[in-house]
């Protein structure tokens, strides 16, 4: 029985044979054309409801707003590189204060059981919270809608790199810490020398997690608060009812989140020296 | 007790500082939780002693090996002495001074290696040089850090990251980081456990060759019979845990330098051998019976 599958098999594989990747890539180029095929023909049929674009039109308009990205015709029309530009910078900053909070609490707390514990239930409480629901405190306690996006990034920043850099310090392999001790080391050379680096895989892999986060939330902050970036962008243009501008902004913003996403994973092979997490 | 004076050591002249290390009635417990928060959820354990009044003169420039079955406080026993882990009674004094925590005095080896993985082998080296003599000049740091390199056989390798080092030249990382920091006496915790059979015979070789050169006292825990008699001047037999004693402890009178392949035609090597064989044995034997009953009783 086998002996005969093979000898069947083995002539007919050995004109056209593909690797699991060549596969794959086939297979999701199909995947994408029945995609396109069915959207295509779907608009054009009228399944869909009277705002939905047909796959050719957004694909063409896609690509003008995509070879053009840096204009600026005024508040309301501008490039998306500028309107991705201008939500990159609240991420960054948001996130930069988020994560200026968050390592030095989580290594205090890393270090410190007693204070772990004490901290924990703040935390507990408050990671669960909806970004959104911060929006409204932030407009309240700061009065400015730039601010208040700000205040949301950062809140949401804070979690995963807070709870991450607490679990690598306090997970330091213990052989480590036994070096530094049987060395003599004082223990602000043991933490900067020895637990940091050691917690480092750890602490951007938090950030990881928190850029991501930080990317989701933009988007929905900037619809509720308005002015500019990609997210105001979104709403705008629904009240526009200009879909294929909505379709380009999701591939956009996909885009640029996988982008965050790889840098952040390009930093923690940098970090890790061939350990595994 | 340790107190038959052992023959001047030749090559005095390269020997390095050594210390007379001694260990007065050293015992280990392990408290176990008896409140009533413990035995109200039956988590009650019982105290545990490890160690039961261990004494032990080891005198300067002796390789010292310490056998015995496995759980029977070799690795706890090693421990006080380098002061991570602190004796429920007893104490622990070099040169007569009591110990009283871990220092520099003392090099460790551990089993795992415990290399910084996030530095390379020079900053791992380089990295102990300054934390025990932080006035040191750059240069010259680099400088002893080359030389125990070098005495390690590694040189080339300096600028390689623990994990693409074998297992064999991580613990040769992890000697070189020992001996560099000058110590009077050098403490191995099973450091050729993790290697292979092969590697680890190369491995006992070099550490012959480089004990030839710095004959500073040693002590070296183990499971090997041939490792401890390669190496060794004593060797401290131990028996089972728990309330684990000294039962014996051995010269070995070979000459030095010594050699693996000519090792045994010398008359006592046999005899020796068969000793630690059956004494190791005899424990193991013990240890695996007491095991036995222990979970047939808790099977009834």
């Amino acid at each position: 029985m086998t002996q005969s599958t093979l000898s069947v098999n083995a002539p007919r594989s050995k004109g056209f044979s593909l690797n699991t990747n060549q596969k794959a890539f086939l297979l999701f180029l199909l995947i994408l054309g029945v995609v396109l095929l069915f959207w295509e023909v779907g608009a054009r049929l009228g399944w869909f409801s009277q705002l939905m674009p047909s796959a050719s039109d957004t694909l063409k308009e896609f690509w003008w707003w995509v070879s053009n990205p840096f204009f600026d015709y005024g508040p309301n029309d501008k490039g998306i590189g500028w309107l991705l530009l201008t939500s990159l910078r609240r991420v960054i900053l948001g996130f930069a204060i988020g994560s200026a909070i968050a390592i030095p609490l989580g290594i205090a707390i890393g270090l410190s059981e007693v204070a772990s514990r004490a901290v924990d239930p703040f935390i507990q409480i408050l990671k669960p919270v909806s970004p959104l629901a911060w929006l409204p405190l932030g407009l309240g306690l700061l009065k400015n809608s730039e601010a208040t996006a700000l205040f949301v990034i950062a809140i949401t920043s804070i979690w995963p790199t807070l709870i991450n850099t607490k679990f690598g310090v306090s997970h330091v392999d213990h052989s480590y810490l036994d070096v530094t001790r049987t060395l003599g080391a004082s223990r602000w050379r043991t933490l900067t020398k020895v637990i940091l680096p050691a917690a480092a895989p750890y602490i951007v892999s938090g950030l990881r997690i928190s850029i991501g986060i930080a990317w989701l939330v933009i988007v929905a902050a900037e619809i509720l608060v308005g002015g500019s970036g990609i997210g105001y962008f979104v709403w705008n243009e629904w009240n526009n009812l200009k879909i294929t501008s909505i379709i380009t902004a999701i591939l956009v913003i996909g885009v640029v989140g996988l982008v965050l996403d790889r840098l952040f994973g390009l930093l923690q092979t940098w970090v890790s020296f061939g350990q595994r997490l | 007790m340790m107190t038959t004076s052992h023959t001047t050591p030749i090559g005095m002249t390269s020997m390095s500082s050594s210390a007379h290390l001694s260990i007065h009635n050293v015992s280990k417990t392990y408290f176990g939780k008896r409140d009533w928060f413990s035995r109200a959820t039956r988590k009650a354990t019982l105290d545990y002693t490890a160690l039961d009044d261990i004494n032990l003169e080891i005198e300067p420039n002796t390789f010292v090996s310490i056998i015995g079955p496995s759980g029977c406080g070799k690795s706890t026993l090693l421990n006080i002495i380098a002061g991570l882990s602190e004796p429920t009674t007893g104490a622990v004094f070099i040169d007569g001074q009591p110990i009283s925590g871990p220092g520099p005095d003392r090099g460790v080896v551990f089993q795992n290696y415990a290399l910084m993985p996030w530095m390379t082998v020079m900053d791992n080296i380089r990295f102990a040089i300054e934390t025990v003599n932080p006035k040191l000049s750059a240069t010259r740091q680099k400088a002893i850090a080359q030389d125990y390199i070098e005495l390690v056989g590694l040189r080339g390798a300096e600028d390689r990251h623990p994990h693409e080092l074998s297992g064999g030249m991580k613990q040769r990382v992890g000697i070189a980081r020992a001996l560099a920091i000058d110590p009077q006496i050098l403490l191995m915790d099973e450091p050729f456990g993790a290697l292979d059979a092969l590697t680890r015979g190369f491995l006992q070789d070099e550490v012959e060759r480089i004990w030839e050169q710095q004959r500073k006292t040693v002590i070296l825990i183990t499971h090997s019979i041939e490792e401890a008699l390669l190496l060794s001047d004593k060797i401290v037999m131990m028996t089972r845990g728990p309330e684990a004693k000294i039962a014996k402890i051995l010269d070995v009178p070979f000459a030095r330098p010594r050699h693996r392949e000519s090792l045994d035609e010398h008359p006592a090597y046999h005899e020796l051998k068969a000793e630690m064989e059956l004494h190791l044995s005899r424990e193991t034997r013990a240890v695996e019976e007491s095991r036995i009953r222990r979970t047939t009783k808790v099977d009834a």
